[in-house]
């Protein structure tokens, strides 16, 4: 699961105040980088799609601060070191073995080989 | 269109005959990509295989066969006509200052012959090309690499059994680019590492991702990600792609293979793979195993292009999670051995679900491409479902059998998603066909279930 993913998805438990269950938190054994070619164009694309904060904590939570600023400079979209480093947190660090934990809930979602299990039982949707 | 600008060029353009009904909105999907618009240059016969388009720059028509799968090739047009002596004049007519800069005596040329619905002689050829020495060709002939190609084409019409002796139609014009026709070999699901029982052809997916307009770096997403294999066409377009599936095996590439002659599934055999196998893997965003009923994403406009072909129950079955009581009733209903896991989820269900995922999460102009099965003798174009959000772009069947085929619907994010729309197409009542225990599978089914009913009755006897 790469970090980009993370930050598009949230929890759905049944019951959850409007908005609730983002970000996840992640508990993570194993994270690997995995170098992705370079593409600012779609970088910037992305950034407005982006919860800027929540980002920031998950880098933060897998050991790979990214030296973020805490907001986006408003000319990002020419700031190329800004974009490779928005880009390795984003798509080159990769949760491989561990736990999504939704923050509301507390109800956790396994990551096994990359892959998110986001499956819930009928008692919990 | 009578007014014809005079930016507009005339091009032809050469179709595969081959899904007829998809050919019309790919173009016209490509097109408005580089900007564009359709335009005829009469109305367009739609199953021809030849077309005249106005066309904006030649660089549009470029960029058109850079991405079309269901054209041969597209020409600059430089004469029309329905007998040789009508084309001769209509080249005479064309301007000769828009001819020269490719008939200049430093360059080199062949012409080349294109028959439909008919073979020529080689005599015959050699004829039809000397015929045109009145044009100023000042080049040099090269036939194995020349600067410039010109193409005769001629139209014998469409019936094989009733071939004329003189062309309907006879074209000429400077070849300009192919299409990619190759991408159907090259992607041939044949050699695809990692394959579901319901893989899609792959010039049906890359139709699919031009119906979606799927452009570089765009977000695609498809929440029947099975095997992967419509993610392929849109990473090939320059697309980001994500998937995911309830099925935990088939994401993590475990379990039975689907290969004639292959009983497990290998060890690298995941969608990732598949994309690297193309050279696409840097494209590879993520695939979840989750539930599409149950959206996993957080609001907001995320994707660019939703590209899907949902489970209906015929080759892979339609589920979502269910619980065990529900399973026990299910598995009592079917007619067959399995025992799902998930409890069945209703076709009805299934496109409700989608459109309403897709008008919530797509980004304003975003396109959602998706099959919608179809049981003919009912068919009418009120059952295509509907929302507020999203405007029917194309639909164009595939048939699969006598009485059955599916439909590939394009739709487009028109309005902006709000918490009020969410159930009012359910109003007007036309998903009533795909109401009901899984209506498609059991009319697809009929023959079948029949037989099997008739042989429960005599057995009870």
């Amino acid at each position: 699961m790469k970090l980009l993913t993370h930050n598009l998805l949230s929890s759905h438990v049944r019951g959850l105040r409007p908005g609730g269950g983002f970000p996840l938190q992640i508990q993570a054994s194993e994270v690997r980088v995995r170098p992705v070619p370079f593409n600012a164009a779609f970088v910037a694309r992305l950034v407005p799609r982006l919860r800027w904060a929540a980002l920031l904590e998950a880098a933060e939570s897998l050991g790979h601060p990214s030296e973020l600023p805490p907001e986006p400079a408003p000319d990002y979209e020419a700031d190329e070191p800004f974009l490779r480093r928005v880009h390795h947190v984003l798509l080159e660090v990769e949760v491989l073995e561990g736990v999504l934990q939704c923050p509301d809930s507390g109800r956790r979602f396994p990551i096994s080989k990359g892959i998110p299990n986001m499956l819930l039982s009928e008692e919990e949707a | 269109m009578a007014l014809a600008v005079p930016a507009l060029r005339r091009y032809l353009l050469l179709l595969a005959q081959e899904h007829l009904e998809f050919r019309l909105p790919e173009i016209t999907a490509l097109l408005s990509l580089y900007g564009g618009q359709f335009s005829g240059e009469q109305e367009i016969h739609v199953n021809s295989p030849f077309w005249i388009l106005n066309i904006l720059s030649e660089e549009m028509a470029r960029g058109l066969m850079k991405r079309t799968v269901c054209a041969k090739s597209i020409f600059e047009l430089w004469g029309h006509g329905r007998s040789a002596e009508e084309l001769y004049a209509s080249l005479k007519n064309y301007p000769v200052d828009k001819m020269l800069p490719y008939l200049q005596s430093d360059s080199t040329y062949k012409v080349h012959i294109h028959t439909f619905n008919k073979t020529l002689t080689q005599a015959q050829k050699i004829k039809k090309i000397d015929a045109l020495e009145f044009l100023p060709f000042k080049g040099k002939v090269n036939l194995k690499n020349p600067e410039h190609i010109f193409w005769i084409l001629e139209d014998y019409g469409m019936d094989p059994n009733n071939v004329p002796e003189e062309p309907f139609h006879l074209y000429f014009g400077r070849w300009i680019a192919d299409g990619q026709r190759e991408l159907i070999e090259s992607y041939s699901v044949k050699r695809r590492h990692f394959i579901g029982n319901t893989s899609m052809d792959a010039c049906l997916s890359f139709i699919m991702a031009n119906h979606g307009r799927v452009k570089p770096n765009d977000v695609v997403y498809d929440p029947f990600v099975g095997t992967g294999g419509l993610l392929i066409s849109s990473a090939h377009f320059g697309a980001y792609v994500c998937g995911t599936d309830i099925d935990y095996n088939t994401i993590h590439g475990l379990g039975k293979a689907s290969r004639k002659n292959q009983k497990w599934r290998g060890p690298d055999e995941n969608i990732r793979a598949n994309l690297r196998q193309y050279g696409l893997e840097k494209y590879y965003l993520d695939a979840l195993v989750s539930d599409s009923s149950r959206p996993i994403w957080r609001k907001g406009m995320l994707f660019d292009a939703i590209i899907t072909d949902p489970p209906y129950g015929i080759r892979e079955a339609t589920r979502r999670m269910g619980s065990q009581k529900e399973t026990v009733k299910s598995t009592e209903r079917s007619t067959e051995n399995h025992i799902f896991v998930s409890s069945n989820y209703h076709l009805s269900d299934i496109f409700f679900d989608l459109l309403k995922f897709a008008a919530e999460y797509l980004v304003m102009g975003g396109r959602l491409v998706y099959w919608l099965p179809i049981y003919r003798p009912e068919y009418t174009e009120e059952i295509i479902p509907r929302h507020p959000c999203l405007k029917l772009i194309s639909n164009c069947e595939q048939m699969l059998s006598s009485h059955t085929s599916r439909r590939l619907i394009t739709m487009e994010k028109v309005k902006e998603f709000k918490d009020q729309d969410q159930n009012s197409y359910l109003l007007d009542g036309q998903y009533m066909p795909y109401r009901g225990h899984n209506s498609f599978r059991e009319k697809y089914f009929s023959g079948v279930t029949k037989r099997i009913a008739k042989e429960e009755k005599d057995n009870q006897k």
